[in-house]
């Protein structure tokens, strides 16, 4: 073997180097100087970035089907979520108001209207009051409702007079509005008050109940894609067994086995996320149409909401780091228990 | 390099596997393990290779104490060891030059020093020429000396092989031997367990006898312990 000149002195050289740094650092033993190694570890990343990728392509069937779940289980959460935002939407127009509406009876005439409205003015916890009558109130009907023709094919004028009282703004508390409100119910003038700030508040507490089971399903959900990922990044962890610990006892460390698995969570969650967002996006251009043409029968200028370009980013996001964190669990585990 | 100080270990299913145990191998030293199965020969092996820990006795390996490393130590220890299995242990899957190189790639050497190093490796065992095949492609011998190749190629102090020559053929084994006796040369410890009768009386290396778990040749003190 007329090769031992080149590699033996090298060797020898080297095992000297070794012995003389006794400390155990990694550093210690590599060869090369900085620039070397940061490409090496640059490399090793590389590597281990598209080896994952590889190894999720060559098994098509496996993989298709862990992402296909998990798509599904995202889309789910994206998909409430964006019905959450366009009711939102819908009622954000709607002021959150404490306006008190008196609706007078049929019968009451404008001017004593008006001297009713000048008695309430004087109640110290009233800060205006603004008299809406019959035409105005038609008018405004019919601008706003959707149902303008249906209005004007009326003979005669339906609407009452209407008191729009505002209180001051020290009565917030709902107590004090809700007596000032029995008061003005006890005017025979009155056919009935109400208390605009009602409803509106139901709906806001309806979208709050709303948002918060969308975020709920988003955690259990999140928690579903952190599991899936983890069982199919075990499954794989299986599989390569063998390879596991030859790699461990040629000495590598535990960062070292684990990479793979964390890049090939990291597709897996990546490719879920984009398969998501293809599916939210598809499924609202099927109901696109038809809730557009629902929001110009009530002369709305609804537009649907879709994924924003933040929010997409920001799901992509989400998916992959719930991929790397599901596998990163799962690998932790399973390397204490493999004894070598 | 290698000590081993009344090392004993217990099996809790099977009993007492290596009783009080102590040799010491020198820096550049060959030597023979042997011993029936179930002697405790892959025991001993298992606590240098780390992968089995005993709290009875002490083994220090260069200046570490085997006994008491931390977990996240051992790799870096086991990087300074070569070990070579009686199965080659070879990833089927990877080329000979990717297994050849994968204690380089885990210690993070950049590829040009990888490719020279692992060429040199197989130059070492008469490989070169083959990096591109798959292990399964080749015979026994030529896996063997893969693995060989795998366990030299990152330059250890200590070469511990299980059975090295235990499918070849004479020829091939001495051969292998002969590769040993290389590496003894330039300072590396090598300790080889091996049934191969014929092989350990041709060459006249220290011989470790283990026997029902007491080594009973090539140890130290041994009639004091008993």
């Amino acid at each position: 073997m007329n090769h031992e000149s080149k590699y033996t002195p090298k060797y020898k050289n080297n095992n000297r180097i070794i012995e003389a740094k006794k400390n155990t650092k990694q550093t210690s033993l590599v060869g090369g100087d900085f620039s070397d190694r940061l490409r090496a570890y640059r490399d090793l990343h590389a590597h281990a970035l598209f080896s994952s990728l590889g190894r999720l392509i060559a098994s098509r069937l496996n993989a298709a089907l862990t992402i296909i779940v998990l798509a599904i289980s995202i889309s789910l959460a994206c998909g409430f979520y964006l019905l959450i935002q366009n009711v939102q939407q819908l009622t954000s127009d709607l002021e959150s108001s404490n306006q008190i509406s008196l609706f007078l009876r049929d019968d009451v005439s404008l001017a004593s209207a008006n001297r009713l409205a000048n008695g309430i003015k004087l109640d110290p916890s009233v800060q205006a009051v603004k008299v809406i009558t019959k035409e105005q109130a038609l008018k405004e009907f019919e601008d706003f409702s959707g149902f303008g023709e249906a209005v004007r094919a009326l003979e005669k004028n339906p609407l009452p007079i209407v008191l729009q009282v505002i209180p001051k703004n020290s009565l917030e508390d709902g107590q004090n509005i809700e007596t000032l409100v029995e008061n003005f119910k006890q005017a025979a003038e009155v056919d009935f008050a109400q208390l605009d700030m009602q409803w509106v508040k139901r709906l806001q507490l309806i979208i709050e109940v709303g948002q918060r089971s969308v975020a709920l399903m988003g955690i259990l959900l999140s928690f579903a894609v952190l599991f899936i990922t983890g069982n199919t990044i075990r499954l794989e962890l299986h599989n390569r067994r063998d390879e596991i610990v030859i790699a461990k006892l040629v000495g590598a460390t535990n960062s070292f086995v684990q990479r793979p698995f964390l890049y090939s969570g990291f597709w897996i969650g990546f490719f879920s996320g984009i398969s998501a967002w293809f599916i939210v996006t598809i499924m609202m251009l099927i109901l696109k149409q038809p809730i557009e043409k629902l929001a110009l029968l009530y002369n709305s200028g609804f537009h649907l909401l879709f994924l924003g370009f933040l929010e997409s980013i920001g799901l992509i996001i989400v998916s992959s780091l719930l991929g790397i964190v599901g596998s990163w669990v799962v690998v932790r585990l399973q390397l204490q228990q493999l004894k070598v | 390099m290698l000590k081993f100080d009344a090392v004993s270990m217990r099996y809790p299913e099977v009993g007492d596997v290596l009783r009080n145990v102590s040799f010491h191998l020198e820096k550049g030293e060959i030597a023979f393990l042997t011993g029936h199965s179930g002697a405790g020969k892959s025991t001993l092996f298992k606590l240098i290779a780390m992968m089995e820990s005993t709290k009875r006795g002490k083994i220090t390996f260069s200046d570490y104490n085997l006994g008491n490393v931390k977990p996240n130590q051992i790799p870096f220890i086991r990087r300074k060891m070569g070990l070579i299995f009686q199965d080659y242990k070879l990833l089927n899957d990877r080329t000979v030059f990717d297994n050849v190189a994968l204690p380089l790639i885990i210690m993070g050497y950049s590829y040009n020093e990888i490719s020279r190093r692992v060429r040199a490796a197989l130059d070492k065992v008469g490989l070169l020429g083959k990096e591109k095949k798959y292990p399964l492609t080749l015979s026994g011998g030529e896996q063997q000396r893969v693995g060989i190749a795998r366990a030299v190629v990152n330059k250890p102090l200590m070469i511990l092989a299980d059975e090295p020559t235990g499918n070849l053929d004479p020829e091939l084994s001495a051969e292998i031997m002969y590769l040993f006796e290389q590496f003894k040369q330039i300072g590396v410890t090598v300790l080889i367990a091996s049934h191969d009768i014929s092989l350990i009386s041709q060459l006249n290396h220290r011989l470790l006898t283990l026997e029902h778990g007491n080594l009973i040749t090539g140890g130290e003190n041994y009639e004091s312990r008993i």
